[in-house]
C-alpha cells in the first residue's frame, strides 16, 4: 500500500467517524425528543381524566340548570309579593276612603250636636234643628211640630218651604205622624222617588224624645232636587236628632220658664220691698 | 303667620263650622268667619284674603251683592269666590257665576267637596 493510498484511507475513516458523530448525536436529540412528547401526551392524558372526572359538558348544564330552578322560584317569590303588597295597597286605599267619609259623617253630627246645645234660647234650638235638617239632611219642605201638654195634640212650630197654616194639629194615632208620636219610632217611606205630598203622611217622620216620652215629631215632605235617596250618616242625623233636638228643645223650654219665673218673682219682690 | 287665609261669609253658624271643619284640613289655613254680606265687607276691607266662601241668601247683604263689591275691590278682584247654594236655585247660580264667582258647591253640603274646591282653586290639588 503506497502512502498515497493510506492517507486516502486514513480520510475516509475520519470522514465515517465525523458521520458516525452525527448519527450519535441525531440519536440523542431524537431520544430526548422522545422522552419530552411522552411527558406531553402523559400531561394531556391526566388532564383530560381529571376534566372527564369532575366537570364535563353535561354536569355544567346539570348545575346552570338547578340555578336557572332556583332563580325561577325567587321570581316566582318576589311576583308573590310585589301582588300581596298591591293587594295590601288597595286595601289601605280602601280602608281611607271609607275612613275619610266615616270622618265626615262624624264631623257632621259632632257639628249638629254641638249646635243644638249651644244655646238656650227656645227659637234659637228650633233654627238650629231647621239648619241641621236643611243643610246636613237636605230636605226642603218639612215641619217642625211639638206636643201641646193642655191639648195632647201635635202643633206645628217651625216650618220649611210649607206655610204652617197648611199643617194642621195631630192627635195622638192620627195617620202616619199621630202613630209616630204614639209609637216613638221613626218612620221612612220604601220609595222617595214616587212619593206624593201628604201633609199627615210625611215621607219621614222622626220622634223627637226624651227616653221613652216623645215631644214632638220631625216630618219631612220633599228633599233637595240632588238627593235621591237618604244615605248612612241621614239616618245617624235623624237619630241624633231624635234624641239631642229634643233635649235641646226641653232645656230651653225649662230654662224660658225659669226665667219668666225669676222674672215674676223678682217682679213681686220689688213690689214687696218698695 | 297662615299661608291661606279663607273667609266664609254664611248666616247659618250649621254652615259656617261645618265649612270650617272641612278647610281646616288645608295645612297652614286661617278662617275668618262673617255672618252676613256686610259683615263679610268689613272683614275684607280689613284685611287681604285668599278665598271666599259665600251664601247667597242672607240677611243685611246677600251674596250676589258681596260678589260684585268684591270685584270691585282692588285687593280682593282675582280672589277666587266659592257660591253655597242649592241645587234647585239655578239663576241665583248663574247670576253669581257671571257676577265673578269661580265655583259653586251645592246644598246638603259634604266635607270632602269643599275640600276639594278648595284645593283646587288654591292650586294645591
Amino acid at each position: 500500500m503506497t502512502i498515497e493510498e493510506e492517507s486516502g484511507y486514513r480520510g475516509k475513516a475520519e470522514e465515517f467517524l465525523q458521520v458516525f458523530k452525527k448519527g450519535a448525536e441525531f440519536t440523542q436529540d431524537l431520544l430526548r425528543e422522545n422522552e419530552r412528547l411522552r411527558y406531553r401526551v402523559l400531561e394531556l392524558e391526566n388532564s383530560l381524566n381529571s376534566a372527564t372526572a369532575g366537570s364535563g359538558p353535561d354536569s355544567q348544564s346539570q348545575a346552570l340548570i338547578q340555578r336557572i330552578s332556583e332563580l325561577e322560584q325567587e321570581k316566582k317569590a318576589i311576583l308573590d309579593r310585589i301582588q300581596q303588597i298591591e293587594d295590601e295597597n288597595q286595601d289601605f286605599a280602601n280602608r281611607y276612603v271609607e275612613i275619610e267619609a266615616e270622618n265626615n259623617n262624624l264631623a257632621n253630627l259632632y257639628i249638629a250636636s254641638y249646635q243644638l246645645h249651644s244655646t238656650l234660647d227656645f227659637k234659637e234650638v228650633l233654627q238650629i234643628i231647621m239648619e241641621i235638617v236643611i243643610n246636613l239632611i237636605g230636605a226642603e219642605e218639612f215641619a217642625l211640630m211639638l206636643l201641646d201638654e193642655k191639648s195632647g195634640d201635635l202643633q206645628a212650630v217651625a216650618c220649611e218651604g210649607l206655610d204652617r197654616d197648611e199643617v194642621p194639629p195631630v192627635k195622638l194615632g192620627s195617620g202616619l205622624i199621630g202613630q209616630t208620636l204614639q209609637s216613638g219610632e221613626s218612620y221612612f217611606t220604601d220609595d222617595l222617588e214616587s212619593y206624593q205630598r201628604d201633609i199627615l203622611n210625611p215621607m219621614v217622620c222622626v220622634p223627637l224624645k226624651i227616653k221613652d216620652h216623645v215631644i214632638g215629631v220631625l216630618s219631612i215632605y220633599k228633599l233637595l232636587l240632588q238627593k235621591d235617596q237618604f244615605a248612612q250618616v241621614d239616618y245617624e242625623l235623624f237619630t241624633l236628632l231624635a234624641g239631642h233636638a229634643a233635649t235641646a228643645i226641653f232645656g230651653a223650654r225649662l230654662y224660658s220658664d225659669s226665667e219668666r219665673r225669676l222674672s215674676t218673682i223678682q217682679g213681686f219682690l220689688d213690689l214687696l220691698t218698695k | 303667620m297662615a299661608d291661606y287665609n279663607i273667609l266664609i261669609v254664611e248666616d247659618s253658624p250649621t254652615m259656617r263650622q261645618l265649612i270650617s271643619f272641612a278647610l281646616k284640613r288645608i295645612r297652614g289655613v286661617r278662617i275668618v268667619e262673617a255672618s252676613d254680606g256686610v259683615d263679610g265687607l268689613k272683614k275684607i276691607s280689613a284685611e287681604k284674603f285668599d278665598m271666599i266662601f259665600t251664601d247667597i241668601n242672607m240677611p243685611v247683604m246677600d251674596g250676589l251683592k258681596l260678589i260684585s263689591l268684591v270685584r270691585d275691590e282692588p285687593n280682593h278682584k282675582g280672589v277666587p269666590i266659592v257660591v253655597i247654594t242649592t241645587e234647585g236655585a239655578q239663576e241665583d247660580r248663574q247670576r253669581a257665576l257671571a257676577l265673578g264667582a269661580n265655583d259653586y258647591i251645592t246644598k246638603p253640603i259634604q266635607p270632602n267637596k269643599i275640600l276639594d274646591v278648595a284645593k283646587q282653586l288654591l292650586k294645591l290639588a
